[in-house]
């Protein structure tokens, strides 16, 4: 059963290959390249992003209110602050905020995973997770999903390229003929992508805490029960409406 | 108990380095695992065998030169436990076991499952002391230290190096190792002039040795013999914060 072994040195100097001698530390650039400063763009932009996804989720549920009081809303985001700034600024000026946010958030993400990628050259042949590997599978296949995710929700519901109800329609309309009976597959997507919100959320939201210092013992418990609230009300919060129009509750 | 082992071997730094498999028979339970490579040493030996070379030292628990990935779990499965500390009573008779070293970039393999923990060194040199007067040592209630905060460092400071943290992570961080260093003398009165500084200096050191970034995965505090818990990476990252705002 035994194989034999080259012998190699075992107490005698070992000659390191050139690239593996002792690295010495390179001049340090800025806050942002450090493996720390990168998790703080994300604990950063990631607040900014549940910011508005607080927001949102309160915009969905005026659809109870029925059509007018949504449509009504969304009219009122476009002319915030008006007649003091022209039609839309305010929102788009938030929105570019929120673009920004995405980017960095994506950046910083890709940055770190190349980094770990370049830390683990050669993979274990066995591996278990100890802490229920939840963070390692859900956050950085979870942040691919949620992307894609958001691509087709704004071809859908912002732009209405694949809505029934096209581009030039109410809000309102757009909302309920896309999440219509008879397209039960988009609400079935729309359920799938947001419960990986809330995944990723239950974990990015402590995670930002963590990264920003302010978890410590005593606290913990409080941050992580936090964490996992928000993303509950997160979730159902964004289950409710689209589930209430294709079950035809809202019409 | 009879065993097969798949163990790690490379013969160098240069090798390529392949799993090769064993069989260890007559392993008493209460044998160590260390002492049952020992056994599979001494048989590789008489068969003229180049025996497996791992690191260990004190084999009582406390010195951090022991370490090997056991079935996919840096020390093995038993919690809290180096890897000296381990006996063979928790395997099952007739049991295969895998055994690979550390595997991160900064760590790299010396021979079989010894590898190089340098990098450890040039974190601790970079800010992982205080600059005190040395001397005799003072009166114990001379400088007033809370019970908490006391019981915290001391806490951060039963990090014996060993680097299953690193080994475990996903991402190969050595957050939480950096983190127990820098906590354990932030958290005294010794420690508090060069603590921004330091904590910068560690964490950057960190980062140009080539591990990766913490994604508070609870890998390494799960693995930790000393049980280093993850707040002390909060304390850290709270002071490279600050010492970045300065």
């Amino acid at each position: 059963m035994t194989a034999t072994i080259e012998r190699g040195s075992a107490t005698a100097p070992v000659n390191t290959p050139a690239s593996k001698k002792t690295p010495t530390p390179k001049k340090q650039g800025g806050f942002l390249t450090s493996s720390n400063g990168k998790k703080v763009v994300m604990a950063v932009t990631g607040a900014v992003m549940v910011s508005f996804l607080v927001l949102h989720m309160l915009g969905n549920l005026k659809i109870f209110f029925g059509r007018e009081s949504f449509n009504e809303y969304a009219h009122w985001l476009r002319t915030l602050l008006e007649p003091f700034v022209p039609y839309r600024t305010v929102l788009t000026i938030l929105e570019i905020g929120l673009v920004v946010s995405v980017v960095l958030h994506m950046w910083a993400a890709i940055s770190l995973s190349r980094r770990a990628g370049k830390a683990r050259p050669v993979k274990y042949v066995a591996k278990k997770s100890q802490a229920n590997g939840y963070a390692t599978h859900i956050m950085r296949w979870g942040g691919v999903t949620i992307a894609l995710f958001v691509i087709w929700h704004l071809l859908d519901l912002t732009f209405g390229v694949v809505n029934p109800a096209g581009y030039n329609s109410s809000p309102a309309d757009r909302m309920i003929d896309g999440f219509d009976p008879s397209r039960w597959w988009v609400t079935l997507v729309y359920v799938v992508a947001v419960v990986m919100v809330g995944l990723h959320l239950r974990h990015g939201v402590w995670s930002a805490f963590q990264t920003l210092g302010w978890a410590n013992k005593d606290r913990n418990k409080a941050l992580r029960a936090t964490a996992g609230l928000l993303s509950i009300v997160l979730v159902l919060g964004f289950l409710v409406p689209p589930l209430a129009i294709t079950f035809g509750v809202v019409k | 108990m009879n065993l097969t082992l798949r163990v790690w071997r490379q013969s160098g730094p240069t090798d390529k380095g392949r799993m090769v498999t064993y069989k260890v028979e007559d392993v008493s339970p209460d044998m160590s695992f260390l002492e049952m490579l020992d056994v599979l040493n001494e048989k590789l030996i008489l068969e003229g065998d180049d025996p497996i070379a791992f690191d260990h030292d004190c084999r009582e628990g406390i010195c951090g030169m022991c370490g090997m990935v056991i079935n996919g779990v840096a020390h093995g499965e038993q919690r809290a436990t180096t890897t000296c500390q381990l006996h063979m009573r928790h395997f099952e008779d007739g049991a295969e076991i895998t055994i690979e070293p550390w595997r991160a970039a900064p760590f790299p393999v010396v021979k079989d499952l010894v590898v190089d923990r340098s990098a450890f060194d040039r974190i601790i040199q970079a800010g992982g002391f205080v600059s005190v007067p040395a001397g005799s040592a003072p009166d114990a209630h001379s400088v007033p230290v809370r019970k908490e905060d006391a019981d915290a460092a001391f806490d951060a400071a039963t990090c014996i190096g060993c680097g299953a943290c690193v080994a475990a992570c996903p991402n190969g961080s050595a957050s939480l190792f950096t983190a127990a260093k820098i906590t354990h003398l932030s958290l005294l009165p010794q420690g508090q002039p060069e603590r921004l500084s330091r904590a910068k200096a560690m964490v950057d050191q960190m980062d140009a040795e080539g591990f990766g970034g913490c994604t508070n995965t609870g890998e390494c505090t799960a693995v930790c013999p000393k049980g280093i818990p993850l707040d002390t990476i909060a304390r850290m990252n709270s002071d490279y914060l600050k010492a970045n705002a300065k």
